[in-house]
């Protein structure tokens, strides 16, 4: 941890999957319209975080406990590859999926669907080259360990939640206070490009790394 | 074929779609009822400052003949833009056309010139049985999953008919929707509450029971539809039935509440046995079940039986034969369409257990053959039938052939095609627009209307 830019990069991811409508605050919005409620945009939040927070957290674990065992740069071209491949996948098949979760849905539901939303979208692979080296560099005179890496990972967690609560508390209650939902028809940019290229760019930086 | 914004004419809810501009062109399905010349997807000019106002500017022939084109839908609409499954970064562009007789499945480019579509893809009847399993396609409509498809008849033309589902982007076919289909077997109409993750579908018959016109022995015996179904939208599993009763027979058209918070919606019977009247029914959320009620009986109307076809001679009576109903985008105005008597009506169903009428206008008929100021003949047959309402309420159009085998058993003398337009009053009230009057070719008989942009029968919404 010599340098802050990791944590300024997990936090720009954080805000980057918040804004996205489709990871949750617009089905939030959808929820408090539909039940004539703001405490329940802002309830709906909740699941929808821990859902995303899950979905991270077991991709970061995941890459962290490689990590002990894999030689770091075999690791990174690894991740590089898979990332690429869900890149792949987005651009051609991200839009066939079964839809489990409707507008009726309770607060486990909205959960699962934010959980299943991140995955399938890779929101957790996308932090995998700033989680690696945040938690894989021993510091001197250090070992490498499972104990000392793991609090490392929850943190970048923790700082990439922060950022993405806050980002879809602000714009979910602004949406539904006050901006209405009109501006979708135009202002609703393509995510999906952006996030390909996201994905595509963070796996070519861990396989040319 | 993603882009960098959505649709211009995908709107996040009905009362945003009503503000939407008007529409230029309308899209019409157009059928040869001899089946010896291919139908086609005609383009009706429905702009009032165009020259060539109320005529057919453009037309898109089938690759074959005898499809019977009936129903199409829209490839995307404004349900791309659910917060469950957002995907609206696509166009509005693609007219899907099945034929119900054929079961062949027609892709229609409608750009870059909206007045001259092309076919880009022709799904074969072969390859829809062997992934889905179905024939005889009829409803379209977009959805949360893709692009839904409702089939009267299974691949061998038997029961169940039901819904099957396409790739809203390579028009692949997916398969089979449902997952449990429980008693249900008849098909006819599909639509959905979103807000309520409910699908709801109708029934009609098999298509031995209808291909070759309405068979007496089964509509008196009550062996044709008279069910509702009601299932849950994302399990795809059958929850409940709702039969009618022995005497209502051809349960058609259902309009859910555009409004995704509102539980209720309507359904038209086209006839009860008892004394041939019609019927619209509004379903409704009941506790955690779905409950109906008959909210309007439209009557029989007495005639000399000279002036009926055989079919009706022996009740010395003209059936209203509902066969349509569209319900506008703010919910309040149901238009109701009687094939037989000839009548429009327009009810104010802003309490959907309470209707009034607030108008009425009659056009051909069995007997009464009704004219239109704008008509040559002045004695106009076929009647009110396939109804579409422009998203801001202010325009409703309409056609009058109901389907090949079935309009010469109530007009004898066959349909002259015919489509007119009529223009409504923000609180209620129809006129005819007295400029527009499309005299349809001979060779074809027109059934729906699609128009540009959406119209009230074609999006669904996830925000009230």
């Amino acid at each position: 941890m010599t340098s802050i830019s990791p944590w300024l990069v997990l936090t720009g991811l954080g805000a980057f999957h918040g804004v996205n409508p489709a990871m949750g605050w617009l089905f939030a919005v959808a929820l408090g319209l539909h039940r004539g409620s703001r405490r329940i945009v802002v309830q709906s939040l909740i699941p929808i975080a821990i859902g995303h927070a899950v979905s991270i957290g077991l991709v970061a674990v995941v890459a962290v406990l490689l990590g002990l065992i894999v030689d770091q740069h075999v690791l990174e071209t690894g991740a590089g590859i898979v990332l690429l491949g869900w890149a792949a996948y987005q651009a051609l098949y991200g839009h066939r999926h079964r839809v489990r979760i409707g507008m009726t849905t309770g607060m486990v539901g909205l959960g699962l669907w934010s959980f299943l939303m991140a995955t399938a979208h890779g929101a957790g692979l996308m932090l995998v080259p700033v989680v690696i080296p945040l938690c894989l560099s021993a510091m001197p005179g250090q070992q490498l360990t499972a104990a000392g890496s793991l609090p490392i990972a929850l943190a970048a967690i923790a700082t990439h939640m922060a950022a993405m609560l806050a980002v879809i508390l602000v714009i979910a209650v602004s949406v539904y206070s006050w901006f209405g939902l009109s501006f979708l028809r135009r202002g609703w940019i393509n995510f999906d490009y952006i996030w390909i290229a996201a994905l595509t760019v963070t796996g070519l930086i861990l396989i040319v790394r | 074929m993603a882009t960098w914004q959505p649709d211009p004419s995908f709107y996040p809810s009905p009362r945003m779609a009503a503000k939407a501009p008007a529409e230029k062109v309308a899209y019409v399905a157009a059928f040869d009822p001899e089946r010896k010349i291919p139908d086609a997807i005609a383009v009706v000019d429905v702009d009032p400052a165009s020259s060539s106002y109320s005529q057919i500017i453009g037309q898109v022939d089938m690759p074959n003949a005898g499809d019977e084109l009936h129903h199409f839908g829209w490839n995307a609409c404004s349900s791309c833009l659910c917060p469950n499954a957002p995907h609206p970064h696509m166009e509005r562009r693609y007219l899907i056309v099945p034929g119900l007789r054929s079961s062949r499945l027609h892709i229609i480019d409608t750009k870059p010139d909206p007045k001259n579509p092309k076919i880009i893809r022709v799904i074969e009847p072969e390859e829809i049985a062997e992934k889905a399993g179905y024939s005889r396609l009829h409803t379209i409509h977009c959805g949360p999953e893709g692009i839904y498809v409702n089939a009267l008849g299974n691949a061998e033309g038997k029961a169940p008919g039901g819904i099957f589902l396409l790739d809203p982007n390579s028009f692949d076919v997916l398969g089979q929707w449902e997952m449990d289909r429980g008693p249900q077997k008849l098909a006819y109409d599909f639509w959905w509450h979103l807000g309520h993750d409910t699908m709801i579908t109708s029934e009609w018959g098999t298509p031995d029971t209808f291909e070759n016109g309405l068979v007496p022995e089964i509509l008196l015996g009550s062996k044709y539809g008279r069910r509702l179904h009601f299932w849950d939208l994302h399990k795809r599993k059958h929850l409940q039935e709702i039969d009618l009763g022995e005497e209502y027979q051809l349960v058609f058209e259902l309009r859910p509440a555009h409004n995704p918070t509102k539980a209720y919606g309507f359904v038209g019977c086209v006839i009860s046995l008892k004394d041939l009247s019609a019927s619209i029914w509004t379903w409704y959320r009941d506790g955690d079940k779905w409950g109906v009620k008959k909210i309007i009986e439209i009557p029989a109307e007495p005639a000399d039986p000279e002036l009926l076809p055989p079919v009706l001679k022996g009740f010395g009576a003209v059936a209203p034969l509902v066969t349509d109903i569209d319900l506008s985008m703010d919910d309040r105005f149901l238009y109701v369409s009687c094939w037989g008597t000839g009548d429009m009506i327009q009810y104010d169903v802003s309490d959907p257990f309470n209707p009034k009428e607030t108008g009425r206008v009659r056009i051909g008929g069995i007997v009464s053959r009704a004219t239109h100021p704008k008509a040559k003949n002045g004695a106009l047959n076929g009647g009110p039938q396939m109804v579409e309402i422009s998203r801001d309420g202010k325009r409703v159009y309409f056609t009058n052939s109901l389907y090949g085998p079935i309009d010469p058993q109530f007009y004898p003398e066959g349909v002259e095609g015919w489509m007119v337009k009529l223009d409504a009053g923000d609180n209620g009230g129809i006129k005819f627009d007295e400029k527009f009057f499309v005299d349809w070719p001979r060779s074809h008989r027109p059934h729906q209307v699609r128009l540009e942009g959406g119209d009230c029968s074609s999006d669904s919404y996830c925000y009230p």
